[in-house]
């Protein structure tokens, strides 16, 4: 099973821009599609006689603060146990509106996922059973992974970039 | 119990199908955690119980959130490596080591022969560390101290030997990109061969006072079982998976770091019950004791680093006397040095299983994103599925034998 085989089927499936930034990251095959299209794909993928990623290995929420319009995105990691093929979607949403379709209906595992998710970067999981803080306070009142916040003390002096020539 | 006593019961007798009774239906809730000894670490779960029965639970996890993944987002590459061994703190050194290949990848770096050969002993070593702990306090857990009282010794003994190749004991901080840090040392070449020698005859000790026993069996057999379907759809991976029948094992699917070199069986179970969970770790730890001594045996002569100098910080002596070594050590310590624009997921075979690792890097000192993938963190969810409409004495045993470290858990 090749990866070319993977975006060809999907793009017959789903139209042919519903795939694109499609790379390659070390025999692991990465693309972007839309916020709509994740959950009929991941459903495509799950259920293809062939392909069968019915495995979630992993859900990643990441914040890029300069893609306006694109913000927060989220990344699916699946994998395919029979054919032993990883695969990286990517889809992206404004940060003003971060709506994701969940896919706890598919893969159980996503529910603690999509919580620190939601945790952590604010990505609104939409008919999530539980979409709850999981591993900081109930009381926060902000998503401390967005890069708006930064990690150290920004009192300190020792730390100025330009001292160290970056 | 005595006559009198069941007289004395209010229970006794009550007719639990009418309405309206004190007793009738009447649920209570317990708090299993945060700090009970049971749990082995702090996260809790509030049961709903009927009487002894457990009808839900709720999971709340997060005590000792350490925001890893922050943290990591201002730290140089080689300083995350002391915050990888703080996650599954049973087996630090694999943690380390599959941090260390995901930067490899990520920067090209070629590791020789005896140094992935020496990274997997130390891995191997740390699997048994994980699996003795957990199967011996599984025992523990259903009364039987013995048993760990034989094999924990070991796990000592592992400890001294990672003493002997990185100076520590729980948080190892073992190994560079690149390679090891330092050689194997006469000393810990003697103790890997006497671990090897005498490792077996505890752990068939063990094996012969626990496995057969029938009060052992009793206990864990049919607790807390899931079947495979479930497991794969809760994205379970390791031996709690292996126990249900599914034959995944990254070492032998995706080997890394030579693993392709080494004969080893990846065992599975049939039940997916908390006996299954048992037999596979005992099976794992003499197939790991297999790998380490093919590797002791085939352990290649040359270096035990790769030529790295931009990423391998140079030895203490070097520093002093010689000004590139000096530069680099500069460079090195003060994180000057950037890493090429990439995205890497790099995955090892962990105590628990999966261990993954996300690095998405934006050219700069340190990583632009890190996602850990923890398998607890993963599997652990599926905890009150296994545990309704059984016991607490059950669930506490399913706990125990699913291997849920807190700080796997919660980063």
């Amino acid at each position: 099973m090749e990866n070319q085989q993977i975006t060809d089927a999907l793009q017959a499936q789903f139209g042919a821009d519903a795939v694109y930034g499609v790379t390659e990251s070390h025999g692991i095959l990465q693309f972007t599609t839309g916020v709509d299209n994740i959950v009929p794909m991941l459903h495509f993928l799950y259920a293809h006689p062939e392909f069968k990623f019915q495995f979630l290995t992993d859900l990643a929420g990441i914040h890029f603060p300069d893609a306006k319009g694109q913000e927060l995105g989220v990344i699916y990691h699946v994998h395919s146990l029979e054919n032993n093929v990883r695969l990286m979607i990517k889809a992206y949403a404004p940060i003003d509106a971060p709506h994701f379709p969940t896919i706890t209906g598919l893969y159980a595992a996503a529910n603690w996922m999509e919580r620190e998710a939601f945790d952590f970067y604010g990505i609104l999981f939409d008919g999530h059973p539980n979409l709850t803080r999981i591993l900081n306070m109930d009381e926060m009142d902000y998503h401390p992974m967005r890069k708006e916040y930064p990690l150290e003390d920004a009192t300190r002096h020792d730390k100025i970039d330009e001292l160290f020539g970056r | 119990m005595s006559e009198v006593a069941l007289v004395n019961n209010p229970n006794v007798g009550l007719d639990k199908t009418q309405k309206g009774g004190p007793y009738v239906n009447e649920l209570s809730t317990l708090n299993l955690g945060p700090t009970h000894p049971a749990t082995h670490g702090i996260f809790q779960n509030i049961l709903t119980m009927d009487g002894e029965t457990i009808v839900d639970a709720e999971q709340t996890v997060g005590y000792i959130h350490r925001a890893f993944e922050k943290i990591a987002e201002r730290r140089p590459f080689y300083q995350i490596t002391t915050l990888t061994d703080r996650m599954n703190y049973c087996s630090a050194p694999i943690n380390n080591m599959g941090w260390h290949m995901t930067v490899e990848k990520l920067l090209g770096i070629e590791v020789p022969k005896r140094a992935q050969y020496m990274r997997v002993i130390m891995m191997e070593l740390a699997r048994l560390t994980d699996h003795i702990v957990c199967n011996s306090i599984l025992a523990v857990d259903t009364g039987a101290l013995t048993g760990f009282l034989y094999v924990y010794q070991w796990r000592e003994f592992i400890y001294e030997i990672y003493e002997e190749m990185c100076g520590a004991r729980l948080t190892t901080n073992m190994g560079r990109f690149g390679g090891m840090e330092r050689d194997f040392t006469p000393v810990a070449i003697e103790k890997i061969h006497k671990l090897l020698k005498e490792l077996p005859a505890a752990l068939k000790e063990f094996e012969g006072m626990v496995m057969r026993n029938r009060i052992f069996m009793d206990r864990t057999q049919n607790v807390g079982g899931i079947s495979a379907e479930r497991a794969l759809n809760y994205g379970f991976t390791g031996p709690n998976l292996r126990a249900t029948g599914v034959d995944y094992d990254v070492r032998a699917m995706n080997p890394y770091s030579s693993y392709e070199d080494f004969e080893f069986d990846v065992p599975v179970g049939t039940k997916g019950d908390t006996y299954d969970r048992f037999l596979v770790r005992e099976e794992e730890m003499w197939q790991s004791l297999r790998i380490i001594q093919q590797a002791i045996d085939n352990l290649p002569e040359g270096p035990y680093h790769a030529d790295a100098p931009h990423y391998y910080l140079p030895k203490k002596q070097d520093v002093y006397h010689n000004m590139e070594a000096l530069i680099y050590h500069f460079k090195i310590v003060m994180g000057e040095i950037d890493a090429p624009v990439g995205e890497v997921y790099h995955s090892v075979e962990g105590g628990n299983g999966e261990l993954g690792f996300y690095l998405v890097s934006d050219g700069g000192r340190t990583p632009y994103r890190l996602k850990f993938r923890r398998p607890g963190y993963i599997y652990y969810q599926a905890f009150p599925e296994m545990i309704k409409g059984t016991s607490l004495s059950d669930a506490i045993v399913t706990m125990s034998s699913m291997n849920v470290i807190a700080g796997e858990l919660d980063t």
